[in-house]
């Protein structure tokens, strides 16, 4: 019920205009305003990795994030990585080893993997197992999760 | 190779590691769980909730909230004078009236345009409370002149009233009793007399609750005739349905559900929980879609627990290791309302009983309501905390007679062909190869040795291995009248095959195997499969996801109706060909001679049975009940098609300068009937056994005064990634005559003994026995300077 502000940012490699308000955060803005529900609600306060993004590159909680930073930004969402070729190999292999249960984590993990993937292509089962401590995964106990992101690289 | 002997080898499905059917859509964040769902004309909900632990409501004014703008309904218990009780004893009331019990009572409820006007909206409502005393502590519960926490009936307790001559109430209670469970078996007294050997310890398992990923939710629409449809997260659809229905006083065929698919269920979705009723009431006033999801804060603070439990064991055995009786005592706190949690002594008492032969038992539980949170059925339902004790004691008897654990466990295991006292017929039954499987390749036996020995060292780190098994159900459970699952088939002009099964799909992969079975049956390929499984207007009736039954229940279902398809597109090519029907087979979507030779393709043979004279679509039904019985009033019964096993080795690091332990591996050996997807069920057992070191390591939901202290993943700690344990999984194939393919269910094995095998490894790696959990730092650290102190039967008798 704040004052809107205009925001001019990339979505996915679209240009988005939009207004926002301004305590609003970037998850509830790509959920209820954009209508991009990949990015998932686990606790809105950082410490579960479901709505984990890339903003600039970088992965982020879009819960802890306000919208309007999101001005002038490059976001990514697990709809804008799952088009490209590392978004489908990371999907190919989470689907192969079995890392998806319930699924709910599942985009915030392919993010988080995206990342880890791009900035330490060689990353062993300990790096991999640190990359990911921030996603929690009530399902799977996340070792099908691990072997996922190995087999991806 | 003979020609024959090639068909005969035809490539199977069974055992292979099968990649889920949903996981690319879930993958690419394209799957639409109820979170993501939002319907035209949608309005949102929001649960005003008790700030009293115990107290009268006075008054509620409402005037405010109702004038703010954007709200279009706030309601209290006075506005829904039909609402009935709801849960497992019908002692719960959606909309509290008069009384409010625990924390989490919901007291009203704001329908507005947005979650945030809803929340601006609760803010406004004013509710006055007379504080009743508080009453938190189970033991007390029981003492004569503790306060009551159901005295009156309810809607004639103060404050607003049910309509008079409504429907019924919940009638009250003079104690604070809710349920008692008394199973016997023998004569304990006699049991004692034969033994050499006899422990005693009181054992103390903690709240924990179950944070599925997605919280939890519900979306409640009428149409224009009052017709309900609810999109839910429910495991137990048809049930729900019924209730509601009764709720709302109207025909069940008028309520619809359509389940979207499920972040997580656990066992947490096996009841009805308040805010599901009472979003169909706003939907009702306000004759608009009502949608009402949790925050985070609310999923920890008013969704069920596990069963936290005091439980007093004493056992015995002969100096040369036969288990001579077990009896067990314990106190559940209920809660201030009950739920499954109060009934979980179905499933302990079946642990202390059946899991090792014992020939005297006696079992009594007691749940007693408190202005606690309440407990519902959780992931092994009870059998994580049985086992615990029972596991507890096994490794002290053996040490009581200087036996090898190993050696005694397997000297008082179960063997298939037995039937227990408490009347369960193990057909199959891998226990023995579990504990000697898992123990063989852990170098249990040794490496138990070699620890106990380094106790002494000077190092502060400390090594140990401990093992614990389990017994669960495995083919279904009957608790409800029926135990059934019903399948529909339809196999098109195209061949393919569409599978509409009553069983829900809640992440485990049900639909993969179930999927799996009909393409064995029917020599079609995984992508010929299309599963519906989640609206109950068009699948056939199921009991629900719970008890580890999905797999044998529905997979035997499934079977049935496509063994049905294969009959008949059989017989119809038989009289084409002027074969034998049972010459022929289906195989890689042809209709096959046991030469080998290709007598019809598949889709073509079906359009000609479509466009023939008398034009036939191949749809089939069928509807499995497994064979198993219900318990009689002494809790006696074969209760299960199947039984599943397994024998789990933890081996521990304890760093004593911190009380910090480390979970190193568990080597699991699990008997599971047959592998039906390699992949579906290494999933199910690594998760199950990263969730039991959660329940044995880090989680605790800290209750304290009636109030959840660590409401957030900050302060409730879940297992990460970097921590789980090395996990070595055996499958021990006892090709269970019953099961689909000779599975049994596993979905709730893999949990249960990792903190009893846990607790075993601490007491191999410093010589002391912890008996309360979790195995946190702190406790560990107490106990290793014997300043834990040890939890005490003080129950009143
Ligand atoms: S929802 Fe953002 S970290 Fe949990
Ligand atoms: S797959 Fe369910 S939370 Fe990870």
């Amino acid at each position: 019920m704040s004052a809107k502000v205009e925001i001019d940012f990339t979505l996915n490699g679209v240009r988005e205009q939009r207004a926002v308000a301004a305590d609003m955060s970037a998850l509830a803005m790509l959920r209820d305003v954009v209508g991009l529900t990949g990015t998932k609600y686990g606790c809105g306060e950082g410490e579960c990795g479901a709505c984990t993004i890339r903003v600039d590159g970088v992965t982020l909680n879009a819960c802890l994030m306000f919208a309007v930073d999101c001005d002038g930004r490059e976001v990514t969402t697990i709809e804008g990585l799952a088009a490209t070729p590392p978004g489908e190999k990371l999907r190919a292999s989470f689907v192969e080893h079995g890392a998806v249960q319930c699924g709910f984590c599942t985009p915030g993990l392919v993010m988080q993997a995206s990342h880890l993937i791009e900035k330490n292509p060689g990353a062993g089962e300990e790096e991999i197992r640190r990359g990911i401590e921030g996603n929690l995964c009530r399902c799977t106990g996340y070792r099908k999760i691990i072997e996922a992101i190995a087999g991806a690289k | 190779m003979g020609e024959a002997q090639k068909t005969v080898a035809r490539e199977t499905l069974i055992g292979k590691r099968i990649p889920k059917m949903d996981a690319p859509e879930k993958a690419s964040g394209r799957t639409r769980y109820l979170h993501d769902i939002d319907l035209p004309g949608q309005l949102h909900a929001k649960i005003l909730r008790s700030t009293q632990v115990h107290a009268l409501i006075k008054s509620i004014d409402t005037g405010a909230a109702k004038r703010l703008p954007g709200v279009h309904a706030v309601i209290t218990a006075a506005d829904v004078p039909w609402q009935r009780p709801i849960g497992v004893a019908k002692d719960h009331l959606p909309l509290k009236t008069g009384r409010v019990r625990s924390l989490r009572d919901e007291v009203a409820a704001v329908a507005a345009d947005s979650v945030e006007i809803a929340a601006a909206a609760l803010a406004l409502i004013r509710v006055e409370y007379e504080p009743l005393p508080p009453l938190t502590d189970p033991v007390e519960a029981l003492q004569p002149g503790a306060p009551l926490i159901h005295p009156e009936p309810h809607g004639g307790d103060g404050g607003p009233q049910l309509k008079p001559g409504g429907p019924v109430a919940y009638t009250g209670k003079p104690d604070n009793v809710a349920m008692t469970f008394e199973y016997a078996q023998g004569d304990v007294a006699q049991g004692e007399r034969e033994s050499d050997a006899v422990v005693e310890d009181v054992f103390r398992l903690h709240y924990v609750t179950h944070c599925c990923m997605g919280v939890s939710g519900v979306i409640a629409e009428f149409d224009a005739s009052g017709n309900l449809l609810l999109h839910s997260n429910t495991q137990v659809p048809f049930l729900h349905k019924r209730e509601f229905a009764e709720m709302l006083g109207i025909d069940p065929g008028r309520v619809r559900i359509i389940q979207p698919p499920i972040g997580g269920g656990f066992g947490s979705k096996l009841d009805i929980y308040p805010f599901e009723p009472i979003a169909i009431f706003l939907a009702r006033a306000t004759g608009r879609p009502v949608k009402l999801v949790y925050t985070r804060e609310e999923e920890f603070e008013a969704s069920p627990t596990r069963q936290p439990v005091l439980l007093k064991l004493r056992s015995g055995c002969t100096r040369d290791g036969a288990l001579t009786f077990r009896a067990v005592e314990t106190l559940h706190d209920n809660g201030a309302y009950t739920s499954w949690g109060a009934t979980t002594p179905f499933v302990m008492m079946q642990t202390v009983s059946s899991l090792y032969r014992v020939p005297h038992c006696k079992y009594r539980t007691r749940a007693v309501y408190t202005n606690n949170p309440y407990a519902g059925s959780f992931r092994g339902y009870g059998n994580l905390q049985a086992t615990f004790a029972v596991e507890a004691h096994m490794d002290r008897l053996a040490d009581a007679i200087g036996m090898d654990p190993l050696e005694f466990r397997l000297k008082n295991a179960q063997q298939p062909g037995e039937v227990t006292p408490q009347g369960m017929h193990f057909g199959t039954c891998g226990f023995k190869e579990c504990l000697s499987t898992a123990a063989a390749r852990s170098a249990y036996q040794r490496k138990r040795l070699e620890h106990a020995s380094r106790q002494g060292d000077a190092s502060p780190l400390k090594r140990g291995v401990g093992i614990a098994s389990m017994l669960h159900v495995g083919g279904g459970a009957k608790i409800y009248p029926s135990d059934g699952c019903g399948t529909i088939l339809k196999i098109d002009d195209f061949a393919h095959v569409t599978l509409i099964t009553g069983a829900s799909e809640i992440g485990q992969g049900s639909e993969t195997v179930l999927a799996q079975l009909v393409c064995e049956e029917l020599g079609l390929p995984l992508s010929s499969v299309t599963v519906v499984n989640n609206d109950t207007d068009i699948t056939p009736w199921d009991v629900g996801v719970h008890a580890s039954r999905t797999t044998f229940i529905a997979g035997n279902s499934a079977i049935g109706a496509a063994k049905k398809a294969k009959d008949k597109i059989l017989a119809a090519a038989a009289a084409k060909s002027g074969r034998a029907s049972g010459d022929l087979q289906l195989s890689g979507g042809f209709v096959v001679t046991p030469e080998g030779e290709k007598l019809f393709e598949l889709g073509k043979f079906l359009r000609s049975l479509h466009f023939s004279d008398k034009a036939d679509l191949v749809m089939t039904t069928f509807y499995y009940e497994p064979p198993s019985h219900h318990q009689d009033r002494e809790f006696k019964g074969d209760v299960s098609a199947a039984y599943a096993w397994a024998s789990q080795v933890a081996e521990v690091e304890v760093d004593t300068r911190t009380g910090i332990v480390k979970l190193l591996s568990i080597t699991a050996a699990h008997d599971v009937g047959r592998v039906l997807n390699r992949l579906g069920i290494e999933g199910q057992i690594e998760g199950g056994v990263v969730m039991g070191q959660g329940y044995a390591l880090t989680e605790n939901l800290i209750v304290e005064g009636g109030a959840v202290k660590n409401p957030s993943f900050r302060d409730y700690k879940l297992v990460t990634a970097p921590e789980i344990p090395e996990m070595d999984i055996s499958f021990i194939e006892t090709m269970d005559g019953e099961g689909p393919q000779g599975a049994k269910g596993v979905g709730e094995a893999p949990a249960i003994c990792v903190a009893a095998a846990v607790a075993n490894a601490i007491h191999n790696a410093t010589g002391v026995r912890i008996t309360s959990l979790p195995f946190t730092p702190e406790r560990v650290y107490r106990a290793l300077r014997g300043k834990l102190e040890a939890p005490v039967w003080n129950v009143p008798a």
